[in-house]
């Protein structure tokens, strides 16, 4: 089911996840947040920001971990914890955050 | 990401045999796998053309190949036993969820292509044609069996539905339908090396993160080491172990246990993973495949010992088929088990008083434990009969002053499955996930309101992921669930570091510096 956002057709899986990462644009993000009845804060960026530039280097999104350590640097030691990120994201940081980043979906028994 | 519709099921004081209800979870389907995933596991990449007769060859050479399917399909006598025992079925109430009527899917056409009496008479014995219909409830159900085997323990013959849930799913896949979760996965696990994907420098990177963590929590430089060449131990834990939470306070436990026995280890970036989802799509091809890289790390390594981390599957697998799928491991040291279980490490840790252990460090928890039901019903520990239901509640008593076991029905043999196990982990099958967790959850309910437990302790990356986010269906929060490790991390009171070094680990004379660490 392909997404539409400014005029262009975006490929996606059968989950909404983009199908191929080079074309995210910070549009789909918010399209896709929408879509989830959602909306965008500056902190939501400050985590698909970091995903994106995780899975630059690594080719993986972070571990759960890594994600709440970068953030607690970012934003706040009150903040560098899987709650507050689950209260951001609420169907899970790693899966919901990396869709909107346009990763893959994490697999695995995650 | 628009949450599913359905109704969680409500929780009973005790377990109640539900009424049956039709074809309700027939819409239940998991996604089908791309060509390019089931090509790469040596697959058809979509339904062949002639599918019904490939389909009944392999049945054939199944049947010829394993015995025991064979067995299964001709001895049942529909005594009803099974019935009311599969988690599926007592919380979706589809009949088809019924162990019988589930292994009667593939009985059925087993008996008409394979019996005299279905060649001739198909209707008096209940014998059917492969038709597309027949091969969507397989899809459908099928995918709605866990391969817990529960059924098995209280089916007088000891018909294994697990094995004829395998058989039908490696039928599926010989014929170009495959489960997308599954096979995706085994694919990334045969190239990366783990399920989730992590490469290398990923691995290296997460690991070196979690020691400044541990080092700045505890004061004491607990390493987490990837690759290195000599070490003793080889630890093979399922990735989720670094990725996700609980797991990765059980990786952190293991490590600590390791530290403070002198035990000198080191994971693979090779085989870093020790689940094996070619067991659950009945692949032997396939989890030959990755058992062999197991195999293979362990002779690059130069390790003398196996030890398999928290996973329910996996330790099946290692336990009862890795010397047959990788073995000989005769270049292992003989005087340990191969594999052992890092609850066997652990335990024989503390009945050695290598361990310095504060159970009042986790006063703050009334602890249960959820048996995991491929080590439950599938594999043993240590060398007694029912070590494996004794020595992960041994280790949680050291380790906590407050245990309450859950209802007698619902653990050890007859442990209810998490609902996500065999290969439903997925979020497609969501609404199979809550309801399978049911019976789970109304045995924990029991133990919460009765004994005030707080937390559910479990050794399997997959009902740690499963019951994260099944538990606030039932209102209970998602950190309730924990690692057994986590618990050993909480108590284990660590020698800091010049200690170590003066007198080689001995306790004698740290009372001074646990109290500074603590």
């Amino acid at each position: 089911m392909p997404l539409e956002v400014n005029g262009q057709s975006f490929e996606t899986d059968e989950e909404g996840y983009l199908a191929d990462l080079n074309q995210w644009q910070p549009d789909l993000a918010e399209a896709m947040a929408v879509a989830d009845g959602a909306e965008l804060s500056e902190n939501h960026w400050e985590v698909i920001n970091f995903l994106r530039e995780y899975y630059e280097e690594y080719q993986i999104a972070p571990a759960v971990r890594v994600l709440t350590k970068a953030i607690g640097k970012k934003l706040g030691k009150d903040k560098g914890n899987s709650k507050y990120l689950y209260e951001l994201f609420p169907y899970g940081p790693a899966k919901q955050a990396c869709k909107y980043a346009g990763l893959p979906k994490p697999t695995g028994c995650v | 990401m628009a949450a599913a519709e359905f109704d969680t099921p409500k929780l009973k004081e005790y377990p109640v045999i539900p009424r049956l209800q039709e074809g309700v979870m027939k819409h239940s389907q998991p996604y089908t796998a791309k060509s390019e995933f089931q090509e790469k596991l040596g697959f058809p990449g979509e339904l062949v053309d002639n599918w019904q007769q490939v389909a009944i060859d392999k049945m054939g050479e199944l049947n010829k190949k394993y015995r025991s399917l064979g067995v299964y399909l001709d001895s049942c006598v529909k005594c009803g036993a099974c019935t009311d025992k599969c988690h599926y079925y007592l919380g979706t109430t589809d009949p088809k969820n019924m162990p019988v009527a589930r292994q009667d899917l593939f009985r059925k056409v087993y008996r008409r292509y394979f019996t005299l009496p279905g060649k001739l008479f198909p209707k008096l014995v209940g014998a059917e044609d492969l038709t597309k219909e027949v091969l969507d409830d397989w899809y459908s159900y099928f995918h709605q069996c866990s391969q817990c085997r529960r059924c098995s323990v209280y089916c007088p013959y000891g018909i294994d539905t697990a094995e004829i849930s395998m058989a039908a799913r490696e039928v599926m896949d010989t014929v170009g339908v495959g489960q997308k979760y599954c096979n995706e996965i085994i694919g990334k696990a045969q190239t990366i090396g783990n399920n989730l994907g992590l490469p290398e420098p990923a691995l290296i990177d997460t690991l070196e993160g979690l020691e400044e963590d541990v080092e700045e929590e505890t004061g004491v430089k607990v390493r987490f080491p990837v690759d290195e060449k000599g070490a003793d131990v080889l630890l093979i834990t399922p990735s989720a172990d670094f990725f996700a939470e609980p797991h990765i306070d059980g990786l952190i436990g293991y490590g600590k246990v390791f530290h403070q026995a002198g035990i000198s280890w080191t994971l693979s970036s090779y085989a870093s993973e020790a689940a094996n989802f070619g067991m659950f799509i009945g692949s032997y091809e396939n989890m030959q495949k990755l058992a062999l890289r197991i195999r293979q790390a362990a002779l690059d390594l130069g390790v003398k010992r196996i030890v398999f981390g928290e996973c329910g599957h996996a330790w099946r697998v290692a336990y009862s088929f890795l010397n047959t799928l990788a073995g000989p491991f005769d270049f292992l040291d003989p005087d340990y088990p191969v594999p052992q279980h890092i609850c066997e490490v652990t335990h024989g840790l503390i009945n050695e008083g290598k361990l310095t252990l504060d159970p009042s460090l986790n006063d703050d928890m009334v602890i249960t434990y959820h048996d995991s039901c491929n080590v439950a019903r599938a594999s043993r520990m240590g060398d007694t009969p029912g070590g494996q239901f004794e020595i992960p509640r041994n280790i949680i008593k050291a380790v906590c002053n407050n245990y309450v076991d859950m209802p007698s029905y619902s653990i050890k043999e007859g442990t209810y499955c998490c609902g996500g196990g065999g290969g439903l982990l997925t979020d497609d099958l969501i609404e199979l996930r809550v309801k399978g967790a049911m019976p789970r959850m109304e045995a924990l309910k029991n133990v919460v309101d009765e004994y005030g437990v707080t937390h559910m302790a479990a050794i399997c990356a997959i009902c740690k992921s499963q019951f994260s986010k099944v538990f606030p269906y039932y209102d209970f929060s998602m950190d309730q669930i924990i690692s057994l490790h986590q618990l050993v991390s909480n108590a284990i009171v660590l020698t800091p570091e010049n200690a170590t070094e003066d007198n080689d680990g001995g306790n004698d004379t740290d009372d001074e510096n646990q109290a500074e660490a603590a």
